[in-house]
C-alpha cells in the first residue's frame, strides 16, 4: 500500500445531507484521511447535470476519486477505503466472524433502512405519506438493531472502537430525528447517538458543518 | 471449518435467500436447508426472530455463529473460501464487484421487498408497477456499470457475488414485466448464468420448498 502515499490526495463528491455521502465522511475522518471534498447539490439536480454525468454515468452521490480509483456505492466505497487505508485506524475487526457481524449491523442500516426513505423514494412516495412511511420503516430497522447492539456494544456499536456500524448509524439517526421515530425504544441506539456528539471524527463529517451546509442549518 | 454442517434458513422464492445458495454453491460448501415459509409469516415465529430479529431470511448457522444479512454472509463465504473469487484479491477490483452488488442489493432489490409492496398499495396492481419502476430503475445503473467491468459474467470472466445477485433480480425483473429489451448486457449475462449447473442447483424451482 506505499503507492497510497504517492497519490493524490481523495476527492469525494458529496451532498451535505446524503446520508450515503455522510457515511463516507465520517470513515475519511476517523482514519485521518485529508480529502477534498466537491459539493454536488441534489436539490438542484447537480448530479444529473452534463459534467457529473461525464464524470460519474451512474450519476450518484457519494463518488470516490483516488488516483485511477473511481468509485460509487457507499459500501463499496467505505470497504475500499478500509482495504487502500489499513492503518493506523480498522474500522472492520479482523476476525471473519466478527467482522460478519459487523456487516450485518451495518447492512441492516445501509441495505434494509436507508434505501427505502431516502430522497428520491420520499419523492415517489408523495409528500402526504411519506414521513409515516419513513418513520415506520427506520423504526422497524432500529428495533432489530437495537437487539443487535445490546449484545455486542460497548463504548460503540460493536465494542469499544467506532466499525462501519457508527459509520452508518451517525448520518441514520439524523434522518430518524428528522422523521419523528419515537427513540425511547431504543436506548443502545440512544447511547450511540450521545457518543457520536462528543467524537470529533463524527462531529467534522456532520451535515451542519459541510461546506455545502445552508446556513440556516449550519452548526453554530 | 468445523465439522458441522452449515444451516442456510431460507426461502425457495427470496432472492436474498437464493444470492446465498448461490454463493455457498461456487464456494463448494454444503448446507443444510432449513425452509422458512414467509407466506405463511414463519419468519415471525419466536424461535426464528431469535436467530433473526428483522425476521428476515437468509440466516445462516455455520462455525457456531448465526450470521443474517445476505451480503454479510456472502462476504463470510469469500473469505472463508478466497480461491473461489467469489471478491477478487485486489481492493479496487473487489470494491467494483462490491459496487456491482450494491446497485442491486441497496438500490434495487429492497424496494420490491414483498415488506415494501404491501406498504406501499394494497392493490396488486399499484404494487406490480411500484415494483417494475425501481426495478428498471436500478437496472438502468446496473447495465452502465456492466459496461466497463463485464466480460463473460458481470466481472470479467470468473464468477463473483455480483453473479449471485444478479440472476434473482433478473427473475423479479421477469415478474413484474420490466422490459428486458432496454438491458442487453444484463440478459446476456444472466442467459450464460443460467445455464452454470451451481445456478440451476440454487434456483428456486430446484430448492425442497418450491410449490409442486
Amino acid at each position: 500500500m506505499s503507492s497510497e502515499s504517492d497519490t493524490p490526495r481523495p476527492i469525494l463528491y458529496s451532498y451535505f445531507r446524503s446520508s450515503c455521502s455522510w457515511r463516507v465522511r465520517i470513515a475519511l475522518a476517523l482514519k485521518g484521511i485529508e480529502y477534498e471534498l466537491r459539493p454536488v447539490n441534489l436539490l438542484k439536480r447537480e448530479h444529473k447535470g452534463d459534467e457529473f454525468i461525464q464524470m460519474n454515468p451512474q450519476g450518484f452521490v457519494p463518488y470516490f476519486v483516488h488516483g485511477h480509483v473511481r468509485l460509487s456505492q457507499s459500501l463499496a466505497i467505505l470497504e475500499y477505503i478500509e482495504e487502500a487505508f489499513p492503518s493506523p485506524v480498522r474500522l472492520l475487526p479482523s476476525a471473519p466472524d466478527k467482522r460478519a457481524l459487523v456487516r450485518s449491523l451495518a447492512h441492516i442500516i445501509a441495505l434494509d433502512i436507508q434505501p427505502l426513505q431516502n430522497l428520491r423514494v420520499l419523492q415517489k412516495v408523495g409528500d402526504e405519506r411519506k414521513v409515516e412511511w419513513a418513520r415506520d420503516f427506520i423504526t422497524e430497522g432500529f428495533q432489530a438493531l437495537e437487539k443487535g447492539l445490546e449484545k455486542a456494544h460497548g463504548r460503540y456499536c460493536v465494542g469499544d472502537v467506532a466499525t462501519l456500524v457508527d459509520v452508518c448509524l451517525a448520518p441514520q439517526l439524523y434522518a430518524a430525528r428528522r422523521f419523528g421515530v419515537d427513540m425511547s425504544k431504543f436506548p443502545t441506539i440512544c447511547k450511540m447517538e450521545e457518543v457520536y456528539k462528543t467524537e470529533e471524527p463524527f462531529i467534522r463529517a456532520a451535515f451542519d458543518r459541510q461546506p455545502d451546509t445552508p446556513e440556516d442549518l449550519r452548526a453554530t | 471449518m468445523s465439522s458441522e454442517k452449515p444451516v442456510l434458513y431460507t426461502y425457495w422464492r427470496s432472492s436474498c435467500s437464493w444470492r446465498v445458495r448461490i454463493a455457498l454453491q461456487i464456494a463448494g460448501i454444503e448446507a443444510e436447508h432449513r425452509p422458512v415459509h414467509l407466506v405463511k409469516a414463519e419468519q415471525t415465529s419466536q424461535p426464528y426472530s431469535e436467530l433473526n430479529p428483522l425476521q428476515q431470511v437468509p440466516s445462516m448457522v455455520i462455525n457456531g455463529e448465526t450470521l443474517t444479512q445476505s451480503m454479510a454472509i456472502m462476504e463470510y463465504i469469500s473469505e472463508l473460501k478466497p480461491d473461489c473469487n467469489l471478491l477478487p484479491a485486489s481492493p479496487l477490483d473487489k470494491a467494483k464487484v462490491r459496487m456491482i452488488c450494491e446497485i442491486i442489493n441497496s438500490g434495487t432489490q429492497p424496494l420490491q421487498n414483498l415488506s415494501v409492496l404491501k406498504k406501499f398499495s394494497d392493490k396488486q396492481e399499484e404494487r406490480a408497477d411500484w415494483a417494475k419502476y425501481w426495478i428498471t430503475k436500478g437496472f438502468v445503473a446496473l447495465e452502465k456499470a456492466l459496461k466497463n467491468t463485464a466480460g463473460e459474467y458481470c466481472y470479467g470472466n470468473k464468477l463473483t457475488l455480483a453473479d449471485c445477485c444478479l440472476v434473482p433480480q433478473v427473475y423479479n425483473a421477469v415478474r413484474y414485466y420490466v422490459d428486458m429489451s432496454e438491458f442487453p448486457l444484463i440478459s446476456k449475462i444472466n442467459q450464460t448464468l443460467e445455464k452454470i449447473p451451481q445456478f440451476k442447483a440454487a434456483h428456486p424451482s430446484n430448492q425442497i420448498d418450491c410449490p409442486e
